[in-house]
């Protein structure tokens, strides 16, 4: 089952890869790298069990946090234009 | 009784590996950004809680399951917020939402 698993989990995350690399918009690349996240937690939960050491499960937390505050940290650079501001004072400063 | 809840964790294995596999080919095949973050949130949701009920319901009722539901909680509440960010971004971005096509336009639920 384990095995199974992990296998169709490879074969989804470089289907998502390849959406990653073709991707026209810089949003279908952040889509699809979020994907890749959040099927890297998957397979990392899945790999714990197959190798007898459910520990793993601590990295795929840890790794599922950090996906998703890289998510919106690029989402927000991309929208502003810096980390630090909103999107109401950058336009303050654009006038 | 334990065979029944492995034959249940195998089902629901099953179901999200299949969730799993469709949304990456969703997001590999949909024509638009917007039709794309649908394919992924039903892997985030569907697959990924299938997937980690049924390694839950593998393992018993331990710490370890705990984990799991945890990272299946996490994984709830970011999802969606993640969606929203990036609809919100690609929408400010100045992505037009694809709309119909000319040509092809489907009459079977106008008449």
């Amino acid at each position: 089952m384990f095995v199974a698993a992990s296998v169709g989990l490879g074969i989804a995350m470089v289907m998502v890869m390849i959406r990653a690399v073709l991707g026209p918009t810089i949003y279908d690349r952040v889509l699809a790298l979020n994907s890749f996240g959040t099927k890297t937690v998957l397979l990392i939960a899945v790999l714990g069990f197959l190798m007898g050491r459910p520990e793993f499960l601590d990295l795929a937390l840890v790794y599922a946090l950090i996906n998703f505050i890289g998510t919106v940290a690029v989402l927000k650079y991309f929208e502003v234009g810096d980390l630090g501001r909103t999107l109401k004072d950058s336009e303050e400063r654009v006038d | 009784m334990e065979q029944v809840i492995l034959a249940l964790a195998w089902v629901a294995v099953g179901f999200g590996l299949f969730f799993t596999v469709v949304g990456a080919i969703g997001v590999l095949r949909m024509p638009d950004v917007y039709s794309r973050l649908h394919a992924a949130g039903m892997t985030d949701t569907m697959g990924a809680g299938f997937l980690l009920i049924g390694l839950s319901l593998n393992e018993g009722f331990t710490l370890i399951s705990l984990r799991l539901i945890l990272i299946w909680i996490f994984l709830l509440f970011t999802s969606p917020v993640g969606t929203h960010a990036l609809a919100r971004a690609a929408l400010y971005g100045g992505v037009q939402p694809l709309q119909e096509e000319s040509g092809e336009v489907d009459h079977r639920d106008s008449n």
